[in-house]
């Protein structure tokens, strides 16, 4: 059985087992739909009072806004494994478990889990997307719908490797990480908002460092039709999301690293 | 040829040593000190396929390390170690798919997942054909008789069903060397019975070799053949169970009750100490002095009114064993 089909039997006996639990299930979704559309709600109405973000219309503002936060969600939805790595099976040691299964630890962990609870932030990121599609000024060619699912795609890719080389950080230390979350949670909340409205250094960070205007900011330009702050051409705006896949590549190879650190010290 | 080749592993860990209080944690951020522990010095063995092998020692001797370093998790910082061919720290995923593990105080299934289900994920992970899986699972299910359980989710089930399941699900992918780690800590008396019946037979009749770490002596006594004693990262002693029993019984205590007044009993080679309640506790080397011997004399030269031999209890010849080596845990 190939790892494709495998993650999805790992996908399906995680639901069946969160089923167990329907209850905690709709409250954790409804909790973060809520969160997250108060976001949002926040934003509207500085639209209301303002009319427009440097420069930006709310439709514009949107589709920054929900493609990130649907990424985002879709990552965060896929790696619960990672994302209790520390906790649940470095201290515990029962990532020994894992290394005594003839797969790849990093597939065993995608399948840890899927937060079905997620779907609250999906929902909600797809509702203000689809807000932006209809708000945005210009007019949707497939073109356009090819290169927004592939800036989603490139998202996905980009979160779900800082969620590993967050969780690579627990083969090191156990001590709580909660200072990673700034990069996490904060480059979403900076991401789903165009970077020409940042000053010049945090948007150098977020386009070099942490790559989230390759997967956000310059595809939804290209998309728009208006020059981005990098003086990027179209084609290297479209062809950005690359990165994220690149990104998740390398926390791939770091996770390896990570692996190798622990089977020479053990737990 | 062996099956499992072990040569001269070593081991060492690099262990931060904290330092107390906040500020400490604190300093520990910038600068560590650091201890280097020595958890394997020099270990070598080998084993054919086919045995079964008991590895007891105290706390902290070695073993857990040492069956780390064999099942492919951990590898050592030298010495070598080769498995049907492969070196499990660098094979890791060929090894491990021919391996089987069960450790008494972990699971391996899936909490809230009825116990089919968790076999069925075992069964897309390791890859095993749907008509090879079906026949294992059937045999493995019929020799723990784990029908009734199948559908049930795993948090449901008692620690002793629960460990049956586990050992079903380490069999599914037919492993032809099966580590188990203290399977019956924990059980009642029953189902330590089936898991030990449970091992002999995967042993005796499917000709599956397995290494087996425990606390619980009576698990070495009714499976291993052979004992492997380790302490303080050294093998101690690697020798049949029968001479380890040996050894041990060159101490047996024989308990004489007088029916009057106790005398005196002086024989060489015996020791003898009055107990609380007037009774002669006499230790004596069997193989030397066989024990009839010994009861037929005190019977005809004191006025005895009972005679009872107390087998030395295992449990208390390995403490005497670690103890001598000075292996007991400090």
């Amino acid at each position: 059985m190939n790892a494709l089909r495998l993650y999805g039997r790992y996908a399906a006996a995680s639901i069946a087992g969160q089923m167990q639990y329907p209850g905690a299930f709709a409250l954790t979704a409804v909790a973060q739909f809520a969160n997250t559309f108060v976001g949002f709600a926040g934003v509207w109405a500085l639209f209301a009072r303002f009319g427009h973000i440097g420069g930006w219309s709310l439709g514009e503002i949107a589709l920054f806004y929900g493609a990130i936060s649907m990424a985002f969600a879709i990552a965060d939805a896929l790696s619960r494994g990672f994302d209790v790595f520390g906790q649940e099976f470095v201290k515990t040691g029962n990532f020994d478990r894992l290394l005594l299964r003839p797969r790849a630890t990093s597939l065993q962990l995608a399948g840890y889990e899927v937060r079905l609870a997620s779907l609250g932030r999906l929902s909600q990121g797809a509702v203000v997307l689809a807000v932006g599609i209809w708000l945005a000024p210009i007019r949707w060619s497939l073109g356009d719908a090819t290169l927004l699912a592939w800036a989603v795609a490139g998202g996905v890719a980009m979160f779900y490797g800082l969620l590993i080389l967050q969780a690579t950080l627990s083969f090191w230390t156990v001590e709580s990480l909660e200072v990673v979350n700034i990069v996490t949670y904060g480059g979403v909340e900076a991401g789903q908002y165009p970077l020409d409205i940042y000053a010049r250094w945090f948007r150098d960070l977020m386009m070099f460092v942490v790559p989230i205007g390759c997967v956000g900011y310059l595809p939804l330009t290209a998309i728009l039709g208006r020059p981005n702050v990098f003086g990027a051409p179209a084609w290297a705006a479209a062809a950005s999301p690359l990165v994220g896949w690149a990104f998740l590549g390398a926390a791939l190879v770091i996770w390896g690293a990570g692996v190798r650190r622990y089977t020479s010290t053990g737990s | 040829m062996a099956q499992i080749r072990v040569e001269q592993l070593c081991k060492r860990y690099a262990v931060a040593e904290r330092q107390p209080g906040a500020w400490g944690a604190v300093k520990g951020l910038f600068h560590r000190r650091q201890r280097v522990v020595e958890a394997l010095k020099d270990v070598s063995f080998s084993l054919q396929a086919g045995e079964l092998l008991g590895f007891i020692g105290p706390n902290g001797a070695g073993k857990s390390t040492t069956v780390k370093i064999l099942s492919g998790i951990l590898r050592p910082t030298s010495g070598l170690c080769e498995i049907d061919g492969l070196t499990p720290w660098l094979h890791r995923i060929r090894h491990v798919a021919r391996i089987g593990v069960v450790f008494g105080q972990r699971t391996q299934l899936w909490w809230d997942l009825p116990v089919i289900e968790s076999f069925e994920l075992l069964r897309d992970i390791y890859r095993v054909d749907e008509a090879a899986f079906r026949r294992t699972k059937a045999e493995m299910v019929e020799r723990l008789r784990i029908e009734r359980l199948l559908d049930t989710p795993l948090r449901q089930l008692s620690l002793g069903q629960r460990m049956r399941c586990e050992i079903a699900a380490a069999m599914l992918h037919r492993p032809s060397i099966l580590f188990l780690d203290e399977p019956t800590i924990g059980l009642d008396a029953t189902s330590k019975l089936a898991v030990r019946e449970v091992v002999r037979t995967l042993n005796r009749e499917e000709g599956v070799t397995v290494i087996l770490t425990t606390h619980d002596m009576h698990d070495i006594e009714a499976l291993a053949e052979r004992v492997i004693v380790i302490g303080n990262g050294v093998v101690l002693r690697d020798s049949s169970f029968e001479a380890l029993r040996a050894e041990a019984l060159g101490e047996t205590r024989l308990v004489v009750e007088f029916a009057g007044a106790p005398s005196a009993i002086d024989i060489p080679g015996v020791s003898t100490r009055t107990r609380e309640d007037g009774a002669v506790e006499l230790a004596f080397d069997a193989r030397r002095m066989p024990a009839h011997a010994l009861i037929s004399r005190i019977a005809a030269e004191h006025d005895v009114a009972d005679i009872h031999v107390e087998e030395p209890q295992i449990e208390a010849v390995i403490a005497r064993f670690y103890a001598l080596h000075g292996a007991a845990e400090g």
